[in-house]
């Protein structure tokens, strides 16, 4: 293990890189890929010409990309060694909004889906 | 073990090789440690949107005989909102390009352009949120139209304590120049305008395509 300078050992998110060249590329490149991904869904949630059913999922995976260009790109946020307090903190973020999201979806649905059996049900329900 | 406990390190170090990270150097510099809190607020911010979102849809089809998101939504609007954004987005960080070079003229009018994309943005905003309530389909119309209000206003929130923060910044810069407790201030403000943006590519996914799909 080579002795590192003490500011190698962390970076902060959104942190400029160094060179300026690499750290406008990093910016365009970002902006690039951003736009065809948006380019992409607007015109998958237009065109006739793919499968209704799949349109949705493949807008929320397009989503997901495009945001991945923008913290990798925009924010910074590498695999690199510097990084790891930055990706642990993310990871646990993710790991939260994907909780709270999914589990709501799913028990709302359910419970949507148990309230609608019966309008006799629902209209007695309704007087109490 | 005998060996293991007399050494002063805890944990899976091996003793004295290299950094512990427990803090035998002190603690980071500020330059890491306050982007990094601001970084855990921006993260937090996403776990109270994802709230937000799965409010909004348990309550998308909950329209009370009320307008539904086919009939509400305008995507060529939403087209001119996605990319002033992003634009923003991408000029923001041009701005820090030239912050941190020291350039005064490049940083004030970047940040000029950021401010005023995020200004376009933020009047699209709200002439649809007006044309929709002159149409009577305000957030008291229907449990949906509430959740959709409180979504995407809470996000129009932001942008505009973002505007007012980009234009505190350019007076700070200019008042005080380059220092270091300006520039992670700058720093903070770069992380919070990126995540708006990421926050607007679910908003402008999961509410307005999704929500116009034929």
């Amino acid at each position: 293990m080579t002795e590192r300078e003490p500011e190698a050992l962390n970076v902060a998110p959104g942190a400029p890189h160094d060179s300026m060249i690499s750290e406008t590329m990093a910016y365009v490149i970002g902006l690039g890929l951003a736009l065809i991904l948006t380019g992409i869904s607007f015109w998958a949630a237009s065109t006739s010409s793919l499968w209704g059913p799949g349109v949705a999922v493949g807008l929320v995976v397009l989503a997901i990309a495009q945001m991945g260009v923008h913290l990798v790109f925009f924010l910074h946020i590498t695999s690199g060694p510097d990084n790891t307090n930055n990706v642990l903190a993310l990871a646990f973020g993710v790991l939260i909004v994907f909780l709270v999201m999914v589990g709501t979806i799913w028990i709302m649905a359910h419970m949507n889906a148990n309230m609608g059996v019966s309008p006799e049900l629902m209209n007695l329900q309704m007087q109490h | 073990m005998s060996a293991i406990s007399e050494t002063p390190t805890v944990g899976l170090t091996h003793a004295g090789s290299e950094d512990t990270g427990l803090g035998h150097r002190g603690p980071e510099s500020k330059s890491i440690v306050v982007p990094y809190g601001f970084w855990l607020f921006v993260l937090s911010d996403m776990i109270l949107f994802s709230a937000l979102f799965a409010t909004y849809a348990s309550l998308v089809h909950a329209t009370d005989g009320g307008p539904t998101t086919n009939q509400l939504f305008d995507r060529s609007l939403v087209a001119i909102e996605t990319i002033a954004l992003l634009v923003s987005s991408f000029v923001c960080g041009l701005a820090m390009i030239a912050a941190k070079r020291g350039n005064m003229l490049w940083t004030q009018g970047w940040l000029l352009v950021t401010g005023l994309l995020g200004f376009v943005f933020l009047s699209i905003e709200l002439y649809e949120f007006a044309s929709m309530i002159g149409e009577g389909a305000g957030p008291q119309r229907s449990a949906f139209l509430s959740a959709f209000f409180t979504l995407v206003g809470c996000h129009g929130a932001h942008v505009t304590a973002g505007l007012l923060w980009i234009g505190t910044m350019m007076a700070q810069i200019w008042a005080k120049g380059f220092r270091p407790h300006i520039m992670r201030r700058l720093l903070c403000l770069s992380v919070f305008w990126h995540a708006l943006d990421i926050i607007w590519v679910a908003i402008f996914t999961i509410v307005y395509l999704i929500g116009t799909l034929p």
